[in-house]
């Protein structure tokens, strides 16, 4: 049983003269003599048919003037958005390119257009044909509805349309051919019941729905997390900083050094940097003479200081007077008079306008090319054990 | 909808004398300043006759794409205009004569040639591919095979106005098939011989997808050229609608957006990478004022066609698609001169880009080449496949 055939006739109003036809040429012909007559007029088709907006009359559809203009709209939005987080907001160098990166933007530039100008486009089309937020239409559940959503392609001719007339629009119907000729009813106290944004219950069951999502994740994360058994991963046997320890007397989880000892990596250089003999005199290579400390060192040496003081360190500079020459590390003061941690001085704080390679090796580093450096200079003045 | 009002009914005409006389004309003009330009600067136009190749090998191939697509796909929208498609790749045919001048200079253009690729490590690694003995196998091949393809589609399909044998169209499917994935490898390795092996040093995966795309959108501008004055002046029956020429127009459209998407992920990549060995093509497209050139490339071959092929109403109009036709027509051989000629002023130590003779004579000499094969094409062949089961299918279509 219909929807239309179940009320009571006193209430309804006559919605559509309603007609099926069998084959997409018959729809096809009978739009275009609907389209001589009326404006209000639908044809419902199980699939597309091609050519069925110029048979019934329509023009080109204004829906794509929408899509363009949110795109463009948004995809400006979205320019000046991550121009203004890179540029004001939080200017970050980004390998090595302008903070106004460009290139690096139109991917995203792209998507957003696509995204938002197909979102609006179909919310648009559902406030346009079905009157979004209504939830209801005439044709629904009708047995016209039915048939012509699986085998049959139908034309309904609206009420609404000035030059309507039941009986001639049946007529009309007729005369094409139609099969199934029927009138539509509807029910208007029930097709304005239907789903409002301004129904008070249904206000209600939304701000239900916010309490219950917005209650339920703050539970989930907030007081979840500290019941067993979700605690497992927050509760665990072992000492974390800035907690009580019950071992150490003095409560402590965080112990300080042993008295006058040093961590590893920790060597308090920093304090030495005016002045080269104090750190000359406290400090000494912590790097044992081994083969991979000078394989280090050679490699260090050669990618960092080669091009000025020359792969043996005869300060024979590969640039060619574009850098003032270093002089050589094979002087008497160097070989003799200076030792390991001087020679670090020099690497770590740089000397004359020699800069700092503080930055480029590491102390290990720096202690390894200290290394190479000695070698170097044994290799130029081998003592006699050397040459045996 | 039925089909009484579509049924095709088609009288072969003779296409007017002025055609052959206009296209002999700038053919023969072509020929002759190429000849003029060859005398001025050998090397400008033995750069030059590498665009006018790639520029010939690209529209027929891409148009033989699309009659094979469209077997594959089963549409039916092309199929009342196949034969132009048909006719447009008849340039396959003539390839190997164009090839002919590219050959006979290679040691002055491909710097893989030249005496200084013997020193040079990347060169000496890539020699196993990039030599001439191999490049010429290579190049016999592939046109060998597009040839081949061109012969075997035409014929059944020729023989089906005739027979109107069903099973023609069966045969040329599974042709299809196997011709679609040969056609894709093929012609990447040519954009990688004749365009990318300009800069041998360089290299991009996806070069010969872009070039494929240019050239799909310069072929389907002839064929709508053709498709619309055909039609216009009643050549091609009635039947064919403006719904066609949308769809011409979509399919450009299509092309243009896909290609500007190629070669901006090609370029983005480069530069976000910005490796050493990857951004030197796009600094010789960059610096001495050819940055100019590549703005240009981005308006000419993107932007404006945007901005005119969105719309409908452009699309159905004969008069623009005709003028959009002609522009993208020059937005290909642009793209091709952006290819092609910063490695000529890089060679001939001129700074900055410049144009010659040899260009305009090159442009003449493919545009005359064209017009007369396609006018000698259509004198003993009917201008629409009568014989094809999908004929009335195509003619019914609308949007």
């Amino acid at each position: 049983m219909s929807k239309s055939q179940k009320m009571n006739k006193n209430e309804e109003q006559l919605f559509a003269v309603t007609g099926q036809f069998e084959t997409p040429d018959d729809i096809m012909h009978a739009a275009e003599k609907a389209a001589c007559r009326y404006r209000k007029f639908d044809v419902h088709t199980p699939y597309p048919v091609h050519g069925m907006d110029g048979a019934m009359g329509l023009g080109e559809s204004p829906i794509g003037w929408v899509t363009i203009l949110v795109g463009s709209t948004c995809m400006l939005l979205m320019l000046g958005f991550i121009s203004w987080i890179s540029l004001i907001d939080y200017p970050i160098v980004w390998a090595g390119k302008p903070y106004f990166n460009l290139p690096g933007y139109i991917p995203i530039l792209f998507e957003i257009t696509i995204l938002t100008g197909a979102v609006t486009t179909v919310l648009v089309l559902f406030l346009i044909v079905s009157g979004f937020p209504r939830n209801n239409h005439p044709l629904h559940d009708t047995p016209y509805m039915q048939r012509v959503s699986d085998d049959r392609f139908g034309l309904c001719i609206e009420a609404a349309d000035e030059n309507f007339n039941e009986a001639e629009a049946r007529a009309l119907l007729e005369e094409m051919g139609a099969k199934d000729i029927a009138p539509i009813y509807f029910n208007p106290v029930e097709a304005d019941a239907g789903l409002r944004l301004s129904n008070p219950i249904f206000m209600v069951f939304l701000a239900g729905v916010v309490v219950v999502v917005s209650g339920a994740s703050y539970f989930a994360l907030n007081r979840m997390l500290e019941l067993p058994p979700f605690n497992w991963m927050n509760v665990q046997d072992k000492t974390v900083p800035q907690t009580l320890h019950t071992v150490f007397a003095d409560g402590r989880s965080m112990q300080k050094p042993v008295e006058g000892t040093v961590p590893r990596g920790y060597l308090p250089e920093d304090n030495y940097k005016e002045d080269p003999d104090a750190m000359a005199k406290y400090f000494a290579n912590p790097l044992p003479a081994s083969q991979e400390v000078f394989e280090l060192g050679r490699e260090k040496y050669e990618s960092r200081c080669s091009a000025c003081h020359g792969f043996y360190g005869e300060g024979d500079s590969r640039l060619q007077g574009q850098y003032p020459a270093p002089p050589t590390l094979h002087s008497k003061k160097v070989v003799d008079e200076w030792n390991d941690a001087r020679i670090y001085h020099v690497i770590t704080y740089g000397q004359n306008i020699m800069p700092a390679y503080a930055k480029q090796l590491t102390k290990d580093e720096r202690w390894a090319v200290v290394h190479y450096i000695r070698a170097l200079q044994r290799s130029l003045n081998p003592k006699e054990s050397d040459l045996q | 909808m039925s089909t009484a009002s579509h049924t095709m009914v088609y009288e072969k005409k003779a296409l007017p004398a002025k055609v052959a006389t206009t296209g002999w004309a700038l053919l023969i003009l072509g020929l002759l300043l190429g000849v003029a330009a060859f005398m001025m600067d050998a090397l400008r136009m033995q750069f030059v006759s590498i665009i006018l190749f790639t520029f010939l090998a690209g529209i027929g191939i891409t148009a033989l794409f699309m009659v094979s697509i469209e077997y594959l796909a089963g549409a039916v929208w092309s199929t009342p205009i196949r034969r132009v498609f048909e006719m447009m790749s008849s340039i396959v045919l003539f390839l190997p004569l164009f090839a002919l001048p590219v050959v006979l200079s290679m040691g002055n253009v491909f710097e893989w040639m030249s005496p200084k690729a013997a020193t040079d490590q990347v060169l000496i690694n890539k020699a196993p591919y990039l030599n001439q003995p191999f490049f010429l196998v290579r190049l016999a091949v592939i046109l060998g095979i597009w040839i081949l393809f061109y012969v075997l589609f035409t014929k059944n399909s020729r023989k089906q106005d005739e027979t109107r044998d069903q099973s023609l169209t069966a045969r040329n499917i599974k042709l299809s098939a196997i011709f679609i994935p040969v056609m894709g490898l093929s012609i990447t390795a040519l954009s990688i011989d004749f365009l990318m092996s300009l800069e041998p040093h360089w290299f991009s995966t996806i070069f010969g997808v872009n070039f494929f795309m240019g050239s799909l959108v310069a072929a389907l501008s002839f064929i709508t050229i053709a498709v619309i004055l055909l039609n216009e002046n009643g050549y091609l029956g009635k039947g064919i609608v403006r719904d066609h020429y949308y769809s011409l127009g979509f399919a450009m459209f299509a092309g243009c957006v896909f290609w500007t998407y190629t070669a901006f992920s090609q370029g983005m990549l480069i530069w976000y990478a910005n490796m050493p060995e990857e951004t030197p093509w796009y600094l010789h497209r960059w610096e001495d004022g050819w940055n100019v050139i590549t703005i240009s490339l981005l308006v000419v071959h993107f932007i404006v066609p945007l901005f005119a092929l969105i719309q409908r109403k452009n699309k159905t109009n004969p008069a623009r698609m005709i003028f959009m036709s002609c522009w993208l027509i020059f937005a290909h051989m642009f793209d091709l001169y952006w290819i092609v000629m910063p490695v000529h002023s890089h060679v001939a130590k001129i700074h900055g880009p410049s144009i010659g003779l040899a260009e305009l004579a090159a442009a003449l000499i493919a545009i005359g080449f064209i017009v007369v094969l396609f006018q000698q094409q259509t004198k003993n062949k009917n201008l629409v496949p009568v014989g094809d089961p999908k004929l009335q299918r195509g003619l019914a279509f609308r949007l």
